[in-house]
């Protein structure tokens, strides 16, 4: 028996069921609320903040995606605060690394991009971090360039819970963190790797992307064969 | 409480005593005796040579009832190599191995029942409970814990109490977690306790992080027996059956003695299966962690211990309910274990006598910094800062003026002058916008930059940062570049107030403990020492003379 909760987004009473997180349940009633390491059919973790939101009675904020709902909770995902918050973090994704919009291979199929629109973020004013950071082109179908990588870890996720290969991982502290290929071995040779391409296609940048791809031209859409991967990237309608 | 139920089982048979390694043993009872300091600081002063060369001279001298021993730490680190001569309280430092002829002389002269010398304030005005028997017993030695009431109070658990009877004490005794936060121990163990599954773990959080933070591990090196006792008592308490001591692997004496301790406590029957012959079955391991400063934080020492990479996770679920491979796990502090059985032996209700209405008991400091005396105290809930600085810590090194006190680490704050009437406890200090964190405290004088000292935090924290959540990975570095263009003098109004605002989002938005304490440096530095900020922005002078401003660019 499943019990269901009723509860309150930005003030409509909704309904959730045991163990629904506050964002599955804000997503079936249509209200939106930015991610960006959340990805469908993939384990959460609660990593980049930006579904955080403020709960009646809490002092903290709880980010939307690992917080399960509970009865009579009274959710709020749209102060101005939050708003702001939102857009700070997007900013620090931009300015951490280096992210050139007009050379960038993911150019206009992008989540980052995506979302500085939707937040609306037209200028950077804190301090440009962007450390000299390198490529990986070693293996033979795909690249991976760490200046446009958002630490989302979307592709080590989909590698071990997906794939089964478990080829990705995290290494390093503070703004020296990276996603490694086999213990950091580079990834032409790494012996875990099935070269399936899942953390390619999950790649909400254009850090992880098929060669031989030009500027703009890295859609996700034209291979769609993670069908139960969701919300990535809306590609513009083809006309 | 009852101390020997009828049911008690015998203790184990006493072994005959041994003097410390390298020595011989003494044949009779000892007429005085010298107390050679082997924790890690003074050890690494050569004491281990000074307590051989001191049996040497002892037994060249004659003196055939005089015994010589390796204790735990002295407490007063800076000045070391410590030795001490218990009988009379005639402590000698800074040591040297080939000048004991002063220490050989006072043992000669000592008389049994003589007056002991009136100790100094940095002892008289301490109040020891978790450090009691440091300095007192030979870490090493079982026996020497055992002669001390040592498992008395496992013992008097096992026998007379029901593990709820043993939370209730522990919540009576309104024992609060000295890891930082302050959460209270009693409500803890009864959430471990009524959490649903097995095996239950209890988890010992020794990985102690803060720089120049060192209580747990004085605790470790001093009186080990004490923690595997509380951590037992804690098994039986919330029904747990095995046990984990998560140590940095920086601390080598405290790991090894730890194991030693385990070992030796499994054989005469104090862990194991049928510990002193009761129901309760509980096995402690050490793991050893790798320097991390985040693997303090509970869920990352969790995703440690399992093998992973120490990253901390979103709570809830808390520990308490899914911990350990997901069963429910208790995890304390060093120090809230090492409390544990000193509340068994003499009851909740004497502990809760002791400190504030909301804090009970004592605190373990590391004192450091500008103070005269430098090295680990332990003193009463409410004592009050001037105390701590001035009674215990002896006053400002070179007479000069007191500025400030760093507590809490890099979640912590400073605190000014004019709180020095303050008593310390976990209440006023989050009040003036500090923390009392593990137990760090740096005393500054005049000659500390209080910009600097945030830049110093803030760096501690933008390296040690897991990296996982965007605010505190890319916005600790962000603070950083801000305090680094303020300390250089190159810095706007401006600058100071995106700091402020970012400051704020760090701290909401983070994801643990580690973003979200660690704008706080900024913040109660701004609040009592903004005036240091604009000399630093407006004037470009750095009042201490600590930051290099450069010079101001000439216009073109
Ligand atoms: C970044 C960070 C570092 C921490 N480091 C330590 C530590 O070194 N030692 C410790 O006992 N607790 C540390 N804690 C607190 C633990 O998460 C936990 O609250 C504590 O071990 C609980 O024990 P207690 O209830 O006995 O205080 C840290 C917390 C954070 C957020
Ligand atoms: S706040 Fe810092 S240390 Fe904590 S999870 Fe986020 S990045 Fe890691």
């Amino acid at each position: 028996m499943t019990t269901v909760h009723t509860f309150r987004i930005n003030g409509s009473d909704v309904a959730g069921t045991d163990g629904q997180s506050i964002l599955a349940v804000a997503t079936e009633n249509g209200i939106d609320i930015p991610t960006m390491c959340h990805l469908d059919g993939l384990s959460d973790t609660g990593s980049c903040r930006l579904c955080v939101v403020e709960v009646a009675g809490s002092s903290k904020l709880t980010p939307a995606c690992t917080t399960l709902v509970s009865e009579g909770m009274d959710v709020s995902t749209t102060s101005e605060q939050l708003c702001g918050y939102r857009r700070t973090i997007i900013e620090m994704l931009f300015l951490e690394r280096n992210h050139i919009c007009a050379v960038c291979v993911a150019n206009n199929h992008c989540d980052l991009q995506n979302l500085a629109e939707e937040l609306k973020l037209d200028h950077f004013e804190l301090p440009v971090i962007a450390p000299k950071v390198g490529i990986d082109a070693s293996h033979a179908l795909f690249a991976i360039d760490h200046n446009r990588c958002i630490m989302c870890v979307r592709c080590v996720r989909v590698c071990d819970e997906v794939e089964g290969a478990h080829t990705w991982d995290v290494m390093g502290s503070g703004i020296g963190v990276r996603v490694v290929t086999d213990m950091g071995t580079p990834w032409g040779e790494s012996t875990s790797c099935t070269s399936c391409g899942k953390c390619v296609q999950v790649c909400p940048t254009g850090a992880l992307f098929e060669k031989g791809r030009s500027i703009g031209e890295g859609s996700k859409e034209r291979r769609p064969f993670l069908p139960y991967l969701k919300n990535q990237a809306q590609e513009p309608e083809l006309t | 409480m009852s101390e020997s139920a009828p049911s008690a089982p015998p203790a184990p048979p006493k072994r005959p005593r041994r003097a410390a390694d390298g020595l011989r043993p003494l044949e009779g009872p000892a007429r005085a005796s010298a107390y050679v300091c082997e924790a890690v600081s003074c050890l690494s002063a050569q004491s281990h040579d000074i307590l051989l060369k001191l049996g040497e001279q002892v037994s060249g001298a004659g003196l055939k009832d005089v015994e010589v021993k390796r204790v735990g730490c002295l407490l007063l680190c800076a000045s070391g190599p410590l030795v001490q001569i218990p009988g009379t309280g005639q402590l000698f430092s800074n040591v040297r191995p080939d000048d004991l002829d002063a220490i050989v002389e006072a043992l000669a002269d000592v008389t049994p029942g003589e007056q002991r010398a009136p100790e100094a304030p940095f002892f008289s005005r301490q109040r020891r409970i978790a450090t009691e028997n440091s300095g007192r017993i030979d870490p090493e030695s079982l026996d020497d814990y055992v002669e001390k009431g040592g498992f008395e109070a496992l013992r008097s658990v096992l026998t007379s109490m029901t593990p709820a009877q043993v939370r209730e004490e522990i919540t009576r005794s309104g024992l609060r977690g000295r890891g930082g936060a302050g959460y209270p121990t009693g409500l803890k163990w009864n959430t471990v306790a009524k959490a649903v599954g097995s095996p239950k773990y209890v988890i010992c959080n020794a990985d102690e992080g803060d720089p120049g933070a060192f209580m747990d591990r004085s605790v470790l090196e001093s009186d080990p027996y004490r923690v595997i006792e509380g951590m037992a008592i804690a098994a039986y308490a919330v029904g747990a059956s095995e046990g984990y001591v998560y140590c940095r692997a920086e601390y080598p004496l405290a790991v090894s003695r730890l194991r030693k301790a385990i070992h030796s406590a499994g054989r005469a029957g104090y862990l194991g299966l049928h510990i002193l012959d009761s129901k309760l079955g509980f096995e402690v391991d050490v793991r050893l962690g790798a320097g991390a400063f985040v693997c303090g934080e509970e869920t990352a020492l969790i995703a440690s211990v399992q093998g992973g990479r120490g990253t901390p996770t979103t709570r809830p679920p808390y520990p308490a309910v899914a911990g350990l491979w997901d069963q429910p796990t208790l995890i304390n502090n060093v120090e809230t274990f090492a409390n544990i059985a000193p509340i068994i032996r003499k009851g909740g209700a004497w502990f809760a006598g002791i400190g504030t209405s909301t804090s009970k008991g004592t605190k373990v400091f590391a004192l450091a910094g500008r103070v005269v005396n430098t090295g680990l105290i332990e003193v009463q809930m409410g004592t009050t800062l001037r105390e701590i600085v001035f009674d215990i810590g002896g006053g400002i090194v070179d007479g000069r003026a007191f500025k400030a006190v760093q507590t809490g680490g890099p979640s912590g704050g400073c605190i000014p002058a004019e709180f020095l009437d303050m008593g310390v406890d976990y209440e006023s200090l989050v009040g003036v916008g500090s923390f009392m964190g593990s137990g760090g405290m740096i005393v500054m004088d005049e000659t500390s930059c209080m910009v600097d000292v945030a830049r110093y935090f803030m760096d501690f924290c933008r390296e040690e940062s897991c990296g996982k959540c965007a605010p505190c990975r890319v916005g600790t570095t962000q603070l950083w570049i801000l305090l680094d263009r303020i300390s250089h003098g190159g810095a706007t109004l401006d600058d100071l107030a995106q700091m402020e605002r970012l400051g704020a989002m760090v701290q909401r938005t983070s994801l643990c403990g580690l973003g979200q304490g660690a704008p706080n440096p900024i913040f109660s530095t701004l609040r009592y020492f903004r005036d240091e900020y604009l000399a630093h922005i407006v004037d470009r002078v750095c009042p201490a003379g600590v930051c290099a401003i450069e010079p101001a660019p000439v216009p073109v």
